[in-house]
């Protein structure tokens, strides 16, 4: 009996530590994943509840996140937030209410209604899969703006206070491929590539590993690819997808089929860093190939391998429309703006970029802010061979195909026009999906 | 020093002092911790947590949503554990209920609401039954392990739900069908679904008939295991098998039968899920909470009433700690740290209520050998 309560006490003892170190917030556990460890020191504000600086507004605002910190889509939305509180002179505490971990399920609606319970009067919800909830949840409390990230519903409902966001991300895409075409053309350059890195037909191989074939994806790889044609015309491109945009293995192994297969660039529309990782151990093993990443630096992951990532500022739109709520003012329906107003953007460089490549891409960025350059001009691109001349940007009768606002004219595809999320999902010539 | 014997029997008064003592010393605990970590007021603490569940309209009605979905499941479990047939595949079971139901709510809209519901409740039923009488059956007929059984169905029922998923997603490439009947201006708009009591609105402040329905089922599972033969044959079947056989019970048939029950009201379970609370059916609609359930049926030593008071404490707890994780700027882990720290009370006091622990007096000259 005695040493069944040493055991006893042993399990309890064991428990309690494990208690123990589970309760501290902990900084990310997902793999390479690593949120800035600067991003820590934010949870020391929220320590003294009484002493949070003053706020010159009453204003509360509900956030509701599809994880927490811990996950780099999140994370980015959540260091959005914080500085839009601090352009704002809001307090992070006291003029939001924060949902952690809110699945895509009814859920968020509950997680809507409690915000609004506290008093918020302007609700965000970050994940796609929120947004039929959100429009529940808007349709049922007119006074309350809501807001779905990335979002493609709000002007089809039709309701005053339901609202759309997306940033044009597509720019930085073309942008990060102006980076990825510089690197292939030094490579032919200086004879790095082997035979096994072009296709039949003379091409030179690059990969990208989507997580679905949505027109959120297409709009993002076809945007990277014209961007690297921009510079390197002879390239051709092939997709895998992983169905989900965060699965770290499942990214890893779809960039080692490609990179075996003998692809020189993996670009990446979805969230870990599986991918620039697999390129980064490629590449250390004398594989030439190189890694263009999303959403965070990958240059930790993959520091040889890694030339930039395209990332989203979502602190520029949520400024943006925190401040328009303070001021009483109406936040726009489709809201879609990128590098102009600097909601896009790219990573710093990796060391292993082609010469010239920074001043190039500082080119390329003037030129999209100053609307002189197009990501999908009508003249850079085929489809069957041919050109298109008329390209659908809205789907209205739901069956998932565009059918309606021809945003194809003036010489260039007009994406996040119509609506603030991508529509561009045309399969163009020189992109092979393969699964 | 420290001897511990077996209790022959325990007080009723006993054994709920020592739950008591137990939850209260668990809660106590969560104080101190989040106290440690955060440095927060106790007390501000306490109301945090008491506030989630009870502070506001919607939270109360969303803490006896939970309660009752739990409940209803834990019950559903209950004639199974009874007989001593593990049953842990209340998952799948009310995933089965939940995709008849939506069935009916896609393609039988157009029928009147009260037929459409009750046909809709028949149909889960039927569905969870079926999805329990099967391990049931090979139970009876060639002894198959019913844990390992159970277990495995919930896979077979969470891929069906996601084939069914797939093949009705309401956007494409997300594999969610979404919220089922819910857009207005459409004839379908609102069909099928249990709505709100009082103002009709269908704006999910009000579980009213959810709460209604599940406290009938309670009642009715403790009248059945209590007052019918076939309660009573459970419990004999449940004590011993060569028993029950000697008393001319047909064992295998109580088997099939009581699964066939068993999987029934978990099936259900899953119907209010889906009708009452989340319109739409996903592979989460369960969401572990059948797993919850066997904790909680087994705490409650299948006495259904017993059932609900701790799943009560659970959704208490669960909703507790989300409220401290969103007011004092958490991980969402810390909700499920401290569920575990009550849980691990909770069973922990098991121990107590079936052993004695004695501070023995040395006694002089040996004479405890």
């Amino acid at each position: 009996m005695k040493r069944m309560l040493a055991l006893l006490l042993c399990l309890m003892l064991v428990a309690s530590l494990f208690v123990g170190c589970d309760g501290k917030p902990t900084p990310a556990n997902n793999g390479g994943e690593t949120a800035a460890p600067a991003d820590n020191g934010n949870e020391a504000p929220a320590d003294n509840g009484g002493e949070a600086p003053a706020a010159n507004s009453d204003i509360k605002v509900g956030v509701v996140l599809v994880g927490d910190e811990n996950e780099g889509y999140t994370l980015a939305h959540i260091n959005g937030l914080k500085e839009a509180a601090k352009n704002l002179g809001l307090s992070e505490t006291d003029n939001f209410v924060w949902k952690y971990a809110i699945g895509e399920d009814e859920t968020c609606k509950t997680a809507i209604e409690d915000c609004i319970d506290q008093g918020c009067t302007l609700v965000f919800t970050n994940s796609y899969g929120h947004q039929d909830y959100a429009q529940l949840a808007a349709e049922q409390n007119p006074d309350v703006q809501i807001v779905a990230m990335t979002g493609d519903k709000a002007k089809a409902s039709g309701l005053p206070n339901f609202k759309n966001a997306f940033t044009e991300i597509y720019e930085a895409r073309f942008a990060a491929g102006v980076v990825a075409g510089m690197k292939i053309a030094e490579l032919e350059a200086d004879g790095k590539l082997t035979d096994k890195n072009y296709n039949a037909d003379g091409t030179v191989k690059v990969g990208y590993v989507g997580a679905y074939p949505y027109a959120e994806v297409v709009s993002g790889y076809t945007a990277f690819f014209l961007g690297i044609k921009s510079v390197y015309e002879n390239v051709s491109m092939e997709v895998l997808y992983t169905s989900s945009w965060f699965d770290i293995t499942a990214e890893k192994a779809a960039a080692e089929q490609m990179i075996g297969d003998g692809c020189v660039i993996i670009g990446q529309h979805a969230d870990s860093t599986g991918a620039p990782s697999a390129c980064e151990a490629a590449l250390n093993a004398g594989t030439t190939v190189f890694s263009v990443g999303y959403n965070i630096d990958m240059l930790t992951a993959a520091p040889n391998a890694a030339l930039t990532s395209p990332t989203n500022e979502w602190g520029v739109y949520y400024t943006y429309a925190i401040g328009q709520a303070m001021k009483g003012e109406e936040i726009a329906t489709n809201w879609a703006e990128g590098f102009d107003q600097d909601a896009v953007a790219l990573t710093p460089l990796g060391p292993n970029v082609a010469a010239g490549t920074q001043e190039k891409v500082d080119e390329v960025i003037a030129a999209l802010k100053a609307g002189t350059l197009h990501p999908f001009a009508q003249d850079s691109f085929t489809v069957g061979g041919a050109t298109v001349e008329e390209a659908f940007a809205t789907d209205t009768d739901g069956d998932w195909t565009n059918d309606a606002d021809n945003a194809m004219f003036d010489g260039y595809y007009h994406e996040s026009y119509f609506q603030s999320a991508p529509s561009f999902s045309l399969r163009i010539d020189g992109i092979t999906e393969l699964n | 020093m420290i001897r511990i014997s077996k209790r022959d029997g325990i007080s009723a008064v006993l054994s709920v002092a020592i739950r008591i003592i137990a939850i209260i010393a668990a809660l106590l605990l969560c104080l101190i911790i989040t106290y440690l970590f955060t440095g927060r007021d106790p007390m501000r603490v306490i109301s945090e947590m008491v506030g989630g569940s009870f502070g506001t309209t919607k939270r109360l009605w969303e803490f006896l949503q939970r309660t009752m979905i739990l409940s209803c499941i834990a019950v559903g479990l209950a004639p199974a554990f009874k007989m001593h047939f593990w049953n842990v595949g209340a998952e799948g079971q009310m995933l089965m209920g939940g995709l008849g139901a939506l069935i009916l709510m896609k393609f039988c809209w157009q029928l009147p609401s009260i037929p459409l519901l009750v046909l809709m409740a028949i149909v889960a039923i039927v569905f969870g039954a079926l999805w329990g009488m099967v391990p049931g059956f090979f139970k009876a007929k060639w002894n198959a392990n019913e844990t390992l059984f159970t277990l495995m169905m919930n896979y077979i029922a969470i891929q069906i739900v996601l084939y069914f998923c797939t093949i009705w997603e309401g956007t494409l490439g997300t594999v969610k069908i979404g919220i089922m009947n819910g857009k207005s201006g459409e004839p379908a708009y609102h069909k099928g679904w249990i709505g709100e009591m009082f103002t009709g609105n269908f704006n999910d402040k009000d579980y009213m008939w959810l709460v209604l329905i599940v406290l009938v089922v309670v009642v009715a599972m403790w009248a059945y295991l209590r007052y019918t033969k076939q309660g009573y044959e459970i419990s004999v079947v449940g004590d011993s098998v060569n028993t029950a056989k000697y008393a001319g019970i047909r064992v295998n048939k109580v088997y099939v039968r009581s699964m066939a029950i068993s999987g029934g009201v978990c099936g259900f379970a899953g119907f209010l899920a889906v009708s009452a609370v989340s319109r739409t059916l996903t592979e989460s609609t369960a969401d572990g909470r059948g797993f919850t359930a066997i904790i909680i049926a087994w705490l409650a030593h299948t006495n259904p009433y017993l059932m609900v008071v701790f799943a009560a404490l659970y959704t208490f707890m669960e909703l507790a700690g989300k409220q401290m994780s969103s007011a004092f700027n958490l991980n969402d882990y810390y909700a499920k740290i401290l569920t575990g720290i009550v849980l691990f009370f909770v069973l922990g006091c098991e121990f107590f209520t079936n052993y004695k622990v004695l501070l023995a007096k040395k006694q002089k000259g040996g004479a405890a050998k």
